[in-house]
């Protein structure tokens, strides 16, 4: 009887205890999470004060919208982009700096600092860098070499928005590579080594096995933030030129805060989580194909 | 002061609003009370004042972070403050950066937290009077005593009637001029434009050719159009309006683009651009006011940010080959219907834009009274311009002007011309394709 009370009080203080979190994501997490869902079904025009109930509509306009085409070809293109260049980066860097050498100390912070730079200011400095007449074109003229206009030209604008964004994370996946990296066995290197595997060989049948399991957070983390992008688009070009660089969330900013469309933009939002969703469980269930763990 | 009678009962589109609004603090509640705010329409004119039961606070949105016109704007309130102690407790003028200012303010409009007064953009006008967020503020002007309505010109009203009704207030009219760097056009042994509007030669041509030969001489750029930066294509038309061209026509129903007037107008610039070097291409800075440019187009407003570094000038808009065309950016001050105290804000829009305080205001902010429009009376606030400058550029300059384009779609209008115009800012763009390109884009939008 004793432990009983015992019991409900520990567990009324533990409820009060959780309560502050599990009402803060209520009300920050589920509720706009409905509530975007609900503002989907309806037509909302800020401006005219309207809101009425749409059913469908919106998820329908979206089948025939060519500018929403074209933003999931922008994101998709951008994600692939991101996905590659960062990841593959990353884990050479790590790879690098998992050397013993001297200075990999400095090596890490340089690389690492960006991550902790404010976004905005980042992409600032790199919009004068990127300019016709801005430092990366004054360097490659020391070179000899005539640089583009990167922010101007439909090609160079999505791979200077992928490069400065690549720039800014790398550090971050680095960094879990490392420690991955520095989880894996020596002594299994050495029997590797011992039974004359290359290093080539070694790095494919010993380390990335090891690492992945990182390999599969760092891939989540980057394609779901590569999804996220916005900050970097709406600084460097303005979905610009033509409409080459507006990604999904840019067009969904467009149609809600430039358009007044806040019913459409909701339903864009909607598709967006789909598609985060639907990703992260595929990464998810085909885990079991190329993530190894250790028994 | 107008006497003032109780409070109406809240309106269904305000409890509409803020139920809308609800659901991102209260979840499941929410949703609830959103069921409930399902109908549609808009607000109505802040109609018969009244008398709240406490003194209320009212705020201002605005674009400006100067200190010194924020201290102006303050010290004009207080006074009403003083003045109406049992409706105002206080005014506060909020600054939201200009670059964002519009999506900022429509976003507050979406979280229920609307400013009762707000700065509003011509290029906007249409669409903020068309869709009833604003009150009609005509009937509290006009019954303010000695507030002189029939004073305001009818030309600065146009933008922000409808039916009868006017639906912000013009606060600011301020004429787009052309600033020169005297030194540096006197370098490169070209004619001063000052004598060429004397002479009547003023012309875009002479503009270019000036622009270009002193951004060769001094390797710094010519002629810079301020704020443009190949994004904000409507600043374009301070210069196309000299070819007597426009993006759409009069009622913003079909696209201009395509007219040989703009398709001239548009080769001129692209020319002026890539060819002759006369402007800035794309990608490069060069802010006239730190030097870096012959000459720019802006507004006179901006003479404020120019020291004793370089000998200057301003003169008016150079002739296009349909004539000179003066042209003015306008920003109106409206009442929000959504806002907490619609008819107590219009009082006090009465009191902020009545003679006295207008004639205070034309420090900054051309009004647009007749009786104000004068160089003795603007240049007793302007040090920096001389009375010549005041009443060639800003008071012949407002007289007849046009304001920058503007539609009931503006928002949708404006990305897709930027998007389609990128085409256009390369060495070897086809004009007339990419002007048939973009009238293709917008013609639906201007059907919206």
């Amino acid at each position: 009887m004793a432990s009983s009370a015992l019991a409900r009080r520990d567990a009324a203080v533990g409820y009060t205890m959780v309560a502050p979190a599990v009402l803060g994501a209520l009300a920050f997490v589920v509720a706009p999470l409905v509530a975007v869902v609900w503002y989907s079904l309806h037509e909302w025009n800020v401006l005219a004060n309207t809101f009425t109930f749409a059913g469908a509509d919106n998820y329908e306009r979206m089948l025939s919208d060519p500018g929403l085409r074209d933003s999931l070809l922008a994101s998709l293109w951008f994600s692939i982009g991101l996905v590659v260049l960062n990841i593959s980066l990353a884990l050479l860097l790590a790879v690098l700096l998992n050397q013993r050498l001297p200075g990999t100390t400095t090596f890490r912070t340089f690389f690492f600092s960006p991550v902790v730079v404010s976004l905005v200011a980042w992409t600032i400095v790199w919009s004068f860098l990127l300019q016709a007449d801005g430092g990366i074109n004054g360097f490659l003229s020391l070179l000899g070499i005539e640089g583009p206009n990167w922010l101007r030209g439909e090609t160079t604008a999505m791979i200077s928005v992928i490069v400065v964004q690549v720039f800014k994370n790398v550090g971050l996946n680095m960094i879990l590579f490392l420690a991955a990296l520095q989880g894996v066995p020596e002594e299994v290197q050495e029997a590797a080594r011992i039974d004359g595997a290359g290093a080539w060989r070694r790095f494919r049948s010993i380390t990335l096995p090891l690492i992945s399991p990182t390999l599969l957070l760092v891939s989540i983390l980057t394609i779901v933030g590569s999804l996220e992008v916005f900050a970097q688009i709406a600084v460097l070009t303005g979905g610009g030129p033509g409409n080459s660089t507006t990604v999904l969330v840019y067009y969904l900013y467009q149609q809600a805060f430039r358009f007044n469309d806040f019913g459409y933009a909701s339903a864009i939002s909607v598709l967006l989580f789909v598609i985060v969703l639907v990703l992260t469980l595929v990464q998810w269930q085909t885990r079991k194909r190329w993530v190894f763990h250790e028994v | 002061m107008t006497p003032l009678t109780p409070r109406r009962a809240p309106r269904p589109a305000r409890i509409r609003h803020r139920l809308v609004s609800a659901p991102l603090a209260a979840g499941g509640v929410a949703l609830a009370l959103v069921l409930t705010a399902c109908s549609g329409g808009g607000d109505d004119v802040a109609g018969e004042p009244s008398t709240p039961s406490e003194p209320v606070e009212l705020r201002m949105t605005v674009w400006t972070a100067d200190e010194t016109q924020l201290a102006q704007f303050q010290e004009i309130a207080d006074a009403y403050v003083a003045d109406n102690p049992d409706l105002v407790s206080g005014v506060t003028f909020e600054t939201i950066p200009f670059e964002d200012y519009t999506t900022s303010l429509t976003t507050q409009l979406a979280g229920g937290n609307a400013p009762d007064l707000a700065w509003i953009l011509e290029s906007y006008a249409p669409e903020f009077v068309a869709s009833g967020a604003l009150v009609d503020v005509a009937p509290k002007l006009q019954e303010a005593e000695g507030y002189e309505y029939d004073d305001l010109l009818d030309s600065s009203l146009a933008l922000w009637e409808k039916d009868g009704g006017l639906y912000a207030y013009p606060f600011s009219n301020s004429p787009f001029a052309m600033f020169v760097n005297t030194d540096q056009v006197a370098a490169a042994g070209q004619p001063n434009p000052a004598d060429l509007v004397a002479s009547g030669d003023w012309t875009y041509d002479q503009a270019r050719d000036i622009s270009a030969a002193a951004a060769a001489t001094s390797g710094k750029q010519g002629l810079v159009v301020r704020d443009f930066d190949f994004k904000v294509w409507e600043n374009l038309s301070t210069v196309w309006d000299g070819w007597d061209a426009a993006p759409w026509n009069e009622d913003g129903t079909q696209c201009t683009f395509t007219d040989p007037e703009m398709v001239d107008a548009l080769t001129w610039i692209h020319d002026a651009t890539f060819v002759d070097k006369a402007m800035p291409g794309p990608g490069t800075t060069a802010d006239f006011f730190a030097g870096d440019a012959a000459m720019t187009i802006t507004q006179i407003s901006r003479a404020s940010a120019l020291d004793d570094s370089f000998a200057w000038d301003v003169v008016p808009l150079p002739a296009g080959p349909a004539g000179q065309q003066n042209v003015i950016g306008q920003a109106g001050i409206g009442v929000f219907a959504a806002g907490e105290h619609p008819d107590v804000a219009a009082d006090f829009l009465a009191w902020f834009t009545n003679p006295e305080n207008a004639e205070t205001l034309a420090a900054y902010f051309p009004p647009p009274r007749e009786s104000l429009l004068n160089a003795e009376t603007l240049g007793a606030a302007n040090p920096k311009l001389s009375e010549t400058q005041l009443q060639a550029v800003v008071v012949d300059g407002i007289q007849g002007a046009v304001t920058k384009p503007s539609h009931q779609n503006f928002a949708k209008l404006q990305d897709t011309v930027r998007a389609q115009l990128d085409a256009l800012w390369t060495a070897d763009a086809d004009v007339e394709g990419v002007l048939a390109d973009t009238c293709a884009a917008i013609q639906p939008l201007l059907g919206d």
